[in-house]
């Protein structure tokens, strides 16, 4: 039976990985991405995302030399994304050694970057990302660009469906509202983007607790859960939350 | 010395990266130019070749055309040299593919590459286990029935020969191949290299295979 997957996400920052801490752009080192993501791969994580938040061509390039590195360390899928906005920028990653390019602004100003990218290099390594937030006076989900500073006031749910229909392999979704409370995922709003699209929905945003990846992964029906801050600062851990999903019947990949 | 033939549109990183961790550097050619000169001036021969395949069959149908590897794959399994396709390129093997149109493929196996059916979610993406393993097969040693690999593809293989499918999974219904095995052509369907350890056991089991002097490989699977 196909499993439901446990995907720690980093977010680095001139080639180091770097936590969140607290609100806004305070942020620490959480040290070398080669020696975590082998920490991360060995407790059984299924796949792991970079995400380049470099703002300097210097730390993008910096940040490709932690893709090759880690790419050679790690014998699970890799997912890089953070500023992709051409089907270069695809391929760059891809030949530093990702597996999947997730592209997420880019994407949403210029859709063709979709279909070419899964045109040119199949869709199986198009993720889209896609930030949502509840609209309060609309009462649907929006889909918010630039990290949720700029809303767009399209529909996130048609969106996603249209990203679908462009050659996305997988959604990567995140809920504005839910990301950084680790309060747990929006359960809502994941499973009425899972309704609508045929391709795999990765959740993300709001993490706290192992509970909350078991909610997601029934109720919210992702095929994925990812999680960054609840593992960097090991309040839970992957084989805590694979063990506690796999005692109520939830598939997952077992790692002695 | 395992090469890898680069149909032009792949990462051969991970491939690459996955034989460095089980102990082997490979060479990597793109076209029967680089074949040639590595058959006559090598270091050693050619020990087995390893085909890899992300994107579109007939894209890379096409690609293997033009860069004369097609004849390469041909010259590889009369000289009796061991083949391993990995997902695409496993496909590739077959006789025929329905990806976006009708394209035949290399023909080494009897079978077509069909689309999984929209009941079920594609791509069948992420770790699936192994529901039937031909255990006492070389390239299966040590792998088991349960184990847990890393499938990603829209297209699967309806094998026409039954004992050319080796270990198999689940998916929407459906049995899916996941590793064939005909002679000394073998392909899987997941990622090796991105499926572990049961994926690097696979891919050490392959360099076994390909270190057996000729003659050892007789060929009753």
């Amino acid at each position: 039976m196909l499993t439901k997957r446990i995907i720690p996400c980093f977010d680095v920052l001139d080639g180091r990985v770097v936590k969140h801490v607290g609100f806004l752009n305070n942020r620490r080192d959480a040290g070398d991405p080669v020696a975590l993501a082998q920490i991360y791969c060995d407790a059984g994580a299924d796949e792991l995302v970079l995400l380049d938040i470099s703002a300097s061509s210097e730390g993008r390039l910096a940040t490709r030399k932690v893709v090759e590195e880690v790419a050679a360390k790690v014998n699970i899928p890799l997912t890089v994304g953070g500023g992709v906005s051409t089907v270069e920028d695809v391929r760059s990653l891809l030949l530093s050694g990702a597996d999947k390019v997730s592209m997420n602004t880019g994407a949403f100003r210029n859709p063709r970057l979709i279909e070419e990218s899964a045109h040119r290099f199949g869709e199986q390594c198009v993720v889209v990302a896609i930030d949502a937030n509840l609209h309060a006076q609309m009462g649907t989900y929006e889909v918010m660009l630039q990290g949720g500073k700029v809303g767009t006031g399209s529909d996130a749910i048609a969106w996603a469906k249209r990203a679908a229909e462009l050659g996305a392999g997988e959604i990567l979704l995140t809920s504005f509202r839910q990301d950084g409370t680790r309060a747990g995922y929006d359960l809502e709003l994941t499973s009425a983007i899972a309704r609508a699209v045929n391709i795999p929905i990765i959740a993300s945003g709001g993490a706290g607790a192992k509970e909350h990846f078991f909610d997601v992964l029934t109720e919210g029906m992702a095929d994925a859960a990812l999680a960054a801050s609840v593992f960097h600062f090991a309040e839970t851990s992957v084989r805590d939350v694979k063990s506690y999903l796999r005692e109520r019947g939830v598939p997952v990949r077992w790692v002695e | 010395m395992i090469v890898v033939l680069d149909p032009g549109i792949g990462n051969l990183h991970s491939v690459l990266g996955g034989l460095r961790r089980v102990g082997r550097e490979a060479v990597v050619i793109s076209d029967k130019e680089a074949w040639d000169n590595l058959r006559n001036d090598a270091d050693g021969p050619v020990q087995g070749v390893i085909l890899p395949g992300v994107g579109a069959f007939g894209d890379a149908m096409t690609q293997l055309r033009l860069s004369g590897l097609v004849s390469v794959v041909e010259q590889v399994v009369t000289s009796r040299i061991p083949l391993l396709g990995i997902c695409v390129g496993m496909q590739l093997l077959f006789k025929v593919s329905f990806e976006h149109g009708e394209h035949p493929g290399l023909a080494l196996l009897p079978g077509r590459v069909v689309r999984f059916p929209a009941t079920a979610k594609v791509p069948h993406m992420g770790w699936n286990d192994l529901t039937s393993v031909r255990s006492h097969h070389p390239l299966l040693q040590d792998v088991a029935i349960g184990d847990f690999v890393y499938f990603v593809h829209s297209y699967y293989v309806q094998a026409d020969e039954a004992s050319d499918v080796i270990a198999a999974a689940s998916y929407g219904g459906i049995e899916v191949p996941a590793v064939v095995g005909r002679g000394l052509v073998y392909g899987t369907q997941f990622h090796p290299e991105k499926s572990g350890k049961v994926g690097e056991t696979i891919l050490r089991n392959f360099v076994r295979l390909t270190e057996l002097e000729r003659s050892e490989v007789s060929s009753p699977w």
